[in-house]
């Protein structure tokens, strides 16, 4: 009996920590979708890079020598923010606004046709290209901190065992998610980021320019989810090809939470952790991402519109 | 003959594939030919439930994984050929097409893409946690022939371009029949699909099971030639892009953007994969990844369309500018209140309303709405916006259900009826919102309208064109949808609503966004219908226009009646002028 709880409690923990690293990772592309409604295959390689970006910056800068092993990481990892926020600017620039924003009003179907395939072609590029560049061995990132762990209790025999890595990335997240949503609910650029997520017309009207908020989304939105790829790369091993794994967890997150809803992204986020540590309780563990899975189709069924998000509809 | 010109360039593409897949030796090359049409069929398989509907499934490899397992498992435990396991994949993708598509249709857009991410993905961690990480079909040395199992590759070549042969001439039956037109609706607007009389989700569910049956049955045949099957392989995410992957970039909703897309794209990963993947890993992925950027900047719709708009530019005479000329609207003058229908005898109640309400949460959208709708009518009803306007007529018309009150159509009560059972009874209605088809001619729009009515297609064409000619656009019928004006487009969505033979039409601010005289135009064509006998309700919120035109105004605000009555009494009402211009107008008012 208390083993049994004992097992449900340490898998609650697990749960709650990678759910708050998934909770990030899903608020970056719940950014781009929920302002621009791009569908972005290469968002999982966005995050691929910034998990490389962390890498290169922690070995090759300097910044282990400087910070060491235990600290050098979360540097690194708040700099490969910045670094991909540029990188997805660009890549806006150059190719996304090309078939998004105001320019597709005249496209079949809003040109989210030309939008899937373009991202899905962005995601070839980076996965080769990253392949070419960094090699097929896995690549990890190394911190004494994932192979220690702080023990909560024992309260009635029982303890429960937070792995540090873990604890602080998911600490590194919620301090990142509090400052996005300040951002978001407070600032000027927050506002004009909602008001062309909301209505994209009324906000040109207002004098927004659509294309530009588009922009500052795309790059933030990049720049979030290096930062959750960073994350998750002091405990996880990763590979140019991780991306495709993450990117699925990702949209089953932004649907969850209600698309549009940053808030929810991270909460859809957060449920696609419990679930997936919750189901090793029950399930083999071959069976984890089936678990995902079944749970996001229940929960869109029988709420459609996501946690956080509303039906709007007009004839 | 129509159907022969359209036959014409498959049967000239099957023969020269043949012809040039019969020289290959090489059994790489080979394989690559085979890979094609496999595709191809896919690809169309795709576009039959995604190019034609607009809705985007991210999950084909569940039906191509499910064919391709059925195919390896029957032969394995049942030794069963591939020539009657493949037609079994056929249907278990049919099957679960209609499992998947029941529930999943109930999402819309990007919800509905998305939750079709899930299905394959789901499958594929059960398969693998079943064990059927990688199968290998049994080798048949004794009858290699019963199990598909050539010695000659070129023969499953052929045998992969005749069900590609197959799966084009049965896209483009679809295309051009009833079950095309039905799909194209919904794309365009399911809501005035279903207002239309199309039974939107009966389509549906008869897209996604034909197409995963195509699916199954394709995914079936891939496994028999590449003998190893792995969840990967035929469940990945990747399996679903490639579908994606050749349609958008050939263009989608036609039969051709498959083909080209697959004949183009595999043929180049492959030969990228053997010449340059082994020198430097990776390189192939990037540069087919480059060409599809590159192409999709150049032609965001696909290769077929953009080629098709050139030259159709090429080919269209330099100055359509003024076709003005021949507007049989223009032609006929001006009938104004000078020849007035027979209006003596009062017409019998056609539509009458009594206590309609409805609310959306704590808002009173229509509240005790009664009104009746006599025979040869025009009823205007106006009222600012949020008036409650288009609520009222989504009640009408079904998209909506009442929460009190009721709607008698000819004496009996249809309120809480389905739209298409509306149209069936005579409700017709545009929309404020027009979702045209910019690539199909006005004809082939307003057939969309017919079927409705029309027991045959031949039937159809013949409603279609005669409501063509009742809004006067006879002249310009073949005409594409894109080049036409505002008011054209708004008669084209006249000419559909009438198409389907309705009593009663319901337009929904048919004039809005017209210039001055482009509205005159419009009004006159729809006085034309009332002398024809049509009873017409009319949504606008500009007086102007609809002064001359209606025979009584009914005005909403918020939701409920304030003034009914004839025109010339209601433009004085002060509470109209208060409901438009607020209280302080009042006092100018001419009294």
């Amino acid at each position: 009996m208390t083993e049994a709880l004992e097992g449900f409690l340490q898998a609650l923990a697990a749960g709650l920590l990678i759910g708050a690293v998934y909770g990030l990772m899903c608020v970056g592309l719940g950014l781009i979708f929920g302002v621009m409604r791009v569908i972005n295959f290469a968002q999982g390689d966005f995050m691929m890079l910034g998990m490389y970006a962390v890498f290169y910056l922690f070995t090759s800068f300097g910044i282990q020598a400087a910070f060491g092993n235990t600290i050098g990481p979360f540097v690194a990892i708040l700099l490969a923010g910045p670094v991909l926020a540029l990188f997805g600017y660009l890549i806006h620039l150059t190719l996304i606004s090309r078939v998004s924003g105001t320019r597709t009003a005249a496209l079949e179907g809003e040109g989210h046709y030309a939008q899937l395939i373009l991202t899905l072609g962005i995601a070839l590029v980076l996965q080769n290209g990253g392949l070419i560049v960094f090699g097929s061995v896995l690549a990890s990132i190394r911190t004494p901190l994932s192979s220690s762990a702080w023990e909560l209790g024992p309260f009635f025999d029982m303890s429960i065992f937070i792995n540090k890595a873990r604890g602080l990335d998911a600490l590194f997240s919620l301090v990142t998610m509090t400052l996005l949503t300040l951002l978001i609910t407070r600032s000027r650029l927050g506002k004009s980021l909602r008001a062309a997520a909301d209505n994209p017309t009324a906000a040109t009207y207002m004098g927004i320019d659509v294309d530009r908020a588009h922009r500052v989304a795309f790059a933030l939105g990049t720049g979030i989810t290096a930062i959750a790829g960073g994350l998750l790369a002091t405990n996880n091993p990763f590979h140019p090809f991780v991306g495709i794994d993450y990117v699925i967890v990702m949209y089953a997150g932004v649907v969850l939470g209600g698309m549009g809803s940053i808030i929810g992204a991270f909460w859809g986020g957060m449920t696609i952790g419990l679930v997936q540590q919750m189901s090793t309780l029950v399930l083999p563990t071959q069976l984890q991402n089936a678990a995902i899975f079944v749970v996001f189709l229940l929960i869109i069924f029988f709420r459609p519109q996501g946690f956080f998000g509303r039906v709007v509809e007009r004839t | 003959m129509r159907m022969s010109r359209a036959i014409l360039p498959v049967i000239v593409f099957t023969v020269l594939y043949a012809a040039v897949s019969l020289t290959v030796s090489n059994s790489y090359y080979q394989l690559m030919l085979t890979l094609v049409p496999v595709w191809a069929i896919f690809g169309l398989s795709w576009n039959l439930l995604s190019g034609y509907t607009g809705l985007i499934s991210f999950g084909h490899a569940a039906f191509f994984g499910i064919g391709a397992y059925a195919t390896a498992l029957g032969q394995i435990y049942f030794d069963l050929p591939p020539w009657v396991l493949i037609p079994v994949a056929g249907m278990l993708g049919g099957i679960a097409g209609l499992a998947i598509g029941f529930p999943t249709f109930r999402l819309q857009g990007h919800y509905f893409a998305l939750a079709m991410l899930a299905y394959p993905l789901a499958i594929l961690y059960v398969f693998e946690w079943l064990g059927f990480q990688e199968i290998t079909l049994p080798i048949k040395r004794d009858s290699p022939i019963a199990y598909m199992q050539f010695a000659d590759p070129r023969v499953y070549t052929l045998l992969a371009l005749a069900m590609l042969f197959g799966t084009i001439l049965l896209t483009q039956r679809i295309e051009r029949s009833r079950f095309g037109m039905a799909l194209l609706a919904i794309k365009q607007n399911e809501a005035a699909a279903e207002a239309a009389g199309i039974d939107t989700l009966a389509w549906k569910l008869r897209a996604i099971a034909l197409s995963g049956a195509i699916a199954g049955a394709i995914g079936g045949f891939y496994a028999v030639v590449l003998l190893v099957v792995t969840p990967q392989s035929v469940f990945g995410m990747l399996v679903s892009a490639q579908a994606l992957t050749v349609v958008m970039f050939g263009g989608v909703g036609t039969v051709w953007g498959p083909v080209i897309g697959s004949v183009i794209l595999i043929p180049l990963a492959e030969i990228l994969n053997a010449e340059a993947g082994s020198r430097l890993p990776g390189i192939q992925g990037v540069i087919f990844g480059l060409a599809i950027i590159c192409v999709i900047l150049l032609a965001p719709e696909g290769l077929f369309w953009k080629v098709r708009d050139l030259s159709r530019k090429r080919a269209a005479p330099p100055s359509p500018a003024s076709p003005v000329a021949h507007d049989p609207a223009a032609v006929n003058a001006l009938p104004s209140k000078s020849t007035p229908r027979d209006r003596s005898a009062p017409a019998d109640i056609i539509l009458e309303v009594r206590n309609l309400s409805r609310a959306f949460g704590g808002l009173k959208a229509v509240q005790n709405v009664s009104f009746k709708l006599r025979r040869n009518e025009i009823l205007g009803i106006i009222g600012p916006n949020g008036a409650g306007k288009t609520t009222l007529f989504n009640l009408l018309n079904g998209f909506l259900r009442p929460d009190a009150g009721e709607i008698l159509l000819d004496g009996r009560d249809m309120s809480g009826r389905k739209p298409h059972e509306l149209c069936e009874a005579g409700i017709g209605r545009t929309f404020q919102v027009m979702r045209p088809f910019l690539r199909m001619s006005i004809t082939d729009n307003v057939v969309v309208g017919a079927y409705v009515r029309a027991k045959t297609d031949i039937e159809a064409g013949q409603l279609a064109a005669d409501a063509i000619d009742r809004v006067g656009l006879s002249a310009i019928a073949s005409r594409l949808a894109g080049e036409l004006t505002t008011k054209e487009l708004r008669l084209m969505e006249l000419a559909r609503a009438l198409a389907g033979q309705p009593h009663i039409l319901l337009l929904d601010e048919t004039l809005a966004g017209l210039g001055h005289d482009e509205a005159n135009e419009v009004v006159a064509v729809i006085q034309r219908l009332a002398r024809d006998g049509m009873t017409i309700a009319i949504i606008e919120h500009t007086m102007q226009a609809m002064v001359r035109l209606v025979d009584s105004f009914l005005v909403l605000d918020h939701g409920a009646v304030i003034v009914e009555g004839e025109p010339e009494a209601v433009t004085r009402d002060a509470r109209v002028i208060e409901a438009y211009l607020g209280k302080k107008w009042v006092a100018y008012a001419p009294h």
